[in-house]
């Protein structure tokens, strides 16, 4: 990130709507050039931290900078950012070349440069030739394109986005996850997307601050969120994950051990630097976790090779499961009662059928696969 | 929706009083009135329908004409106004908080829930000479006249109660006080519905409030706004008790007219002539506004 | 407002919050409220000239009470109001439910006609009222209540139309999935309409109701064309009144009317909202 002054600076920003403050005290630097998300559930405050950068709402507390200078007096109308909406609100009673034009006509552009920016729109956006048509002739994904045009003629710092998938269909999201990614990376704008979909997230972003109730609970790349949760909301907001609360009963700088009355005692190879005897929760996504009939473990040992014996090994029996193509879940009873889910790619046409109902199971994992987690 | 040749008893029971009623105690004495206006009295209760157009043509003497021009004139002034008046206080209910917009509602709705009469009656009370208005304008002109000293003028004299009553000014002044509700609500309906993302939107793109109120809002909210006219012209164009009551001898409106060619002048068939024209003019503005309507649904 | 947490500063949208909104909204209320205040305040002023005010006093409200032929007005103009709301309800349902349930022929024509009595300027339809009533020779020595017939048939021409868009409005949020449920499990066309259809109805009919009530008590011109030496209204008898004089005792009879209209109101809003509340919970 070297030595770049931050194009928005988000300084101890609080806004609270009477008793309720849908953003507490929040502190968040966003770089040029960066592709940022906002994730979290709905009133966790991302969209109100989102409007805050427009000027739709006003903090109650705190400063927000754009580009170093201090948007506190500036209305929406004059701050260098543009946003495109969850709705799109692209105008209904004007062809989609009058939307994208809107803001240049606003500007005082001359009609030459008007149209040829508004043409260079439509085709970075893949609508040329859709000038003329009504937003009422667009289909839905068609009329993002036009909304995503209609800010980006503008030129911005920053280009907001507020959930702009959430109303398009699954395969469409997909495709224009893609889209999105790829367009940021050819004009160069910073962008700011705000999403409740994990997948959406760690497809897109470079870096995401993942928000729960106001608070930015962990700010990290795709991989690192996901792989490194920092707390026990993020592991398990981002992905699934299995939670078990235990004890640190061992914590050396090269392994540490948690003993976990639902699990067993779980081993890792790494250290913790958490008190000893704390309270702590391990987190296993269910991928992470080898699934083998009784007594067959020995074909597929090597992979917990690192685990000593009686550690990162469970037993249970098969309550649930449901196949999902690419691959089958699992619902474990463990021997302590307590439920575990397991994931397993179905990597040949048959490997869902090696498991069924009331199996009887063994499971283990790598020493590097569980996540401690102290809160 | 089913077709009634399905469920033809059914249909019947529930269609035939409604229908009925309506032919009978509606279409049937208007039918009479129209058929009335082709006529010429014969005698003090007798009319013939002799199919003559005598009664329209009277209509168009200058002196009714002028008076159906003045009542449009009236009426179309009354719209302006409560438009204007209106459009802010729509707008202020659209974006109260959740704790006044229903408060502001009924505020705007009491009064026309409240009786008609009482309501001019109560504008009397206030525009008469010796009414709250001249009295309280005379208080502080007794007051406050002094002050015209400090600017070097000579102080006013005894204050002059002002003729606000049976005039012009006050028929318009009771129709805007009567026919404001009926523009507010539409227009509130209207602005409502309205998307509030296509005003951020334009707030975004970088215009102000007064051209976002302009370029997006008047053109999206126009169903509205045309609806919020029409149902302020069309009971102003035919009102009869406020020029009736707050007018003087030259505010007699269209209505006032037809009420003397039936309970004074005992002239009928103009009466029901002048009836006819104005419920044209009635109708002709509700087909225009049907007409924006539909142009502006097939454009959303 | 020292000691109060600084304001929160007013966002682009909140165009209420802005100070000009706010007087020009105050200004309003003020214009529309003002005098019907200033009628309810001066009905309390023990002066005959009622200007000045010269002390708190009841007797215009004796007098008003006292004075029969006003009270005659006012149980008529119950009376009527009454009668043409329970005749509008049922009339103003059934059409309803015909035009959103039927295809039939002529079904635009029908709708415009329905639509007509909204529309029509009053003083048509009191000419046309008149006319009729005089062609057909409706009798006009009948004893109370029934010489309020003509009355009252004007009365429910005019507000029929609107118990049928209140409760057409209302019926068009209603899932015909919910009637198929009833008769999949047994019910009848009637029992259908009782169970399901009618309870998502009551809202509208609500209204309905509350609006025909208020547009008959309401109604001047209409009346002023239907009404006989015998058969006054209340707003025809203001009327003559106020011909004449503006009195203390036409304030203390207003007065009345309008606290009958709050009250009205407020009942209407009670039931509406707790029944929305109950119609949002399934």
């Amino acid at each position: 990130m070297e030595d770049k002054q931050p194009i928005i600076s988000i300084r101890n920003v609080s806004k609270r709507f009477g008793q309720v403050a849908a953003v507490d005290n929040v502190s968040l630097n966003i770089m040029p050039g960066e592709f940022f998300v906002l994730l979290g559930p709905s009133g966790c405050g991302k969209t109100t931290l989102l409007r805050m950068i427009a000027g739709f709402e006003i903090p109650t507390e705190g400063q927000i900078l754009i580009d170093g200078q201090d948007m506190a007096k500036v209305p929406p109308n004059k701050r260098p950012v543009n946003m495109v909406f969850q709705s799109y609100a692209v105008f209904p009673h004007m062809s989609v070349a009058d939307n994208v034009g809107y803001g240049l006509k606003i500007a005082g552009v001359g009609k030459a440069e008007r149209e040829s920016r508004v043409a260079e729109a439509l085709e970075l956006v893949k609508l040329d030739g859709f000038g003329t048509r009504k937003p009422n002739q667009l289909s839905g994904g068609q009329r993002q394109r036009v909304a995503l045009a209609r800010s980006l003629v503008m030129r911005p710092k920053v280009l907001l986005l507020d959930e702009p998938l959430s109303a398009l269909d699954a395969k469409l999201r997909a495709q224009m996850q893609f889209e999105l990614a790829d367009l940021q990376d050819h004009v160069g704008i910073t962008f700011i997307t705000v999403t409740h979909d994990q997948d959406e997230a760690l497809s897109m972003a470079g870096r995401i601050a993942v928000m729960n109730k106001g608070d930015i609970a962990q700010l990290a790349t795709p991989s690192d969120l996901y792989e490194f949760p920092a707390n026990r909301f993020v592991a398990d907001f981002v992905g699934s994950v299995n939670l078990f609360e235990g004890r640190l009963t061992l914590d050396e700088p090269d392994r540490a051990a948690v003993d976990c009355p639902g699990l067993g005692k779980v081993y890792l190879n790494h250290g913790v630097t958490g008190p000893h005897g704390a309270d702590v929760w391990v987190a296993i996504r269910p991928e992470k976790i080898y699934l083998h009939v009784p007594g067959a473990g020995k074909a597929i040992r090597g992979a917990a090779e690192d685990a000593p014996e009686g550690h990162n090994f469970a037993r249970g029996q098969i309550k649930g499961m449901s196949y999902l193509g690419d691959i089958t879940l699992y619902d474990i009873r463990l021997e302590t009662g307590a439920m575990l889910r397991v994931s397993r790619p179905n990597l040949s046409r048959r490997d869902q059928e090696d498991f069924t109902w009331d199996d009887r199971v063994s499971m283990h994992w790598r020493a590097d696969s569980a996540v401690v987690l102290l809160n | 929706m089913e077709s009634w040749k399905n469920h033809k008893a059914l249909f019947a029971a529930i269609a035939t009083a409604p229908l009925t009623w309506l032919i009978l105690f509606f279409l049937l004495p208007l039918g009479i009135v129209w058929l009335y206006s082709f006529g010429t009295n014969q005698g003090l209760t007798q009319i013939d329908i002799s199919g003559t157009f005598a009664n329209y043509a009277r209509a168009l003497e200058p002196l009714y004409l002028g008076i159906l021009w003045k009542s449009v004139l009236v009426a179309g002034a009354t719209t302006i106004i409560c438009l204007v008046v209106g459009f802010p206080v729509a707008l202020a209910i659209v974006f109260a908080s959740d704790k006044w917009k229903p408060w502001l509602l009924l505020g705007i709705m009491l009064p026309f829930w409240t009786n008609l009469l009482i309501r001019t009656y109560a504008l009397m009370a206030v525009l008469r000479t010796e009414g709250y208005a001249n009295q309280t304008i005379g208080w502080l002109h007794d007051k406050f006249g002094w002050l015209m000293t400090l600017v070097g003028l000579p102080p006013p004299g005894a204050y002059e109660p002002m003729h606000l009553l049976y005039n012009n000014f006050a028929v318009i002044f009771g129709l805007v006080y009567v026919h404001l509700p009926f523009m507010v609500l539409p227009l509130y309906a209207a602005l409502d519905k309205l998307d509030k993302s296509l005003i951020e939107a334009s707030l975004d793109l970088g215009a102000g409030h007064l051209r976002t109120l302009l370029m997006i809002v008047a053109p999206l909210a126009a169903p509205g706004i045309i609806s919020g006219i029409i149902i302020t012209f069309v009971p102003a164009l035919g009102a009869y008790l406020t020029p009736d009551l707050l007018g003087g001898p030259d505010s007699q409106m269209i209505a006032n007219v037809i009420e003397r060619q039936f309970k004074r002048a005992n002239d009928w068939p103009f009466g029901a002539a002048l009836s006819f024209i104005l419920m044209y003019a009635t109708f002709i503005a509700i087909a225009f506004q049907a007409m924006k309507a539909r142009q502006a649904e097939a454009r959303q | 407002m020292i000691g109060l947490p600084k304001r929160t500063p007013i966002a682009p949208l909140e165009y209420t919050r802005r100070l000009w909104m706010r007087g020009w909204v105050g200004l309003v209320l003020f214009f529309l409220y003002a005098p019907l205040i200033t009628l309810i305040a001066f009905s309390f002023n023990d002066s005959r000239r009622n200007i000045v005010w010269r002390g708190f006093t009841f007797k215009y409200y004796e007098k008003a009470l006292n004075n029969d032929s006003l009270m005659e007005a006012l149980v008529n103009s119950i009376t009527i109001a009454a009668l043409a709301t329970a005749v509008s309800v049922v009339l103003g349902a059934l059409a309803a439910v015909m035009l959103w349930r039927f295809r039939f022929p002529m079904k635009a024509a029908a709708e415009g006609a329905m639509a007509l009595p909204i529309v029509v300027p009053e003083i048509c339809m009191g000419v046309a009222m008149l006319v009729f009533f005089a062609k057909i020779g409706f009798p006009t020595d009948l004893p109370w209540p029934l010489n309020l017939g003509a009355i009252t048939i004007a009365h429910i021409t005019f507000c029929f139309p609107f118990v049928t868009m209140v409760v057409r409005s209302r019926l068009a949020s209603f899932n015909r999935e919910e009637e198929e449920a009833a008769k999949d499990l047994g019910a009848n066309e009637w029992q259908a309409f009782r169970d399901v259809l009618l309870p998502h109805m009551k809202p509208g009919l609500v209204a309905g109701a509350l609006l025909a009530f208020t547009l008959s008590l309401d109604d001047f011109v209409i009346t002023f064309f239907t009404s006989g030496p015998n058969t006054v209204t209340f707003p025809v008898k203001v009327y003559s009144m106020v011909r004449f004089s503006v009195t203390p005792e036409v304030n203390a009879a207003s007065a009345m009317v309008i606290a009958l209209t709050v009250i009205l109101t407020t009942i209407t809003l009670k039931m509406q909202s707790r029944m929305g509340t109950i119609a949002q919970g399934h």
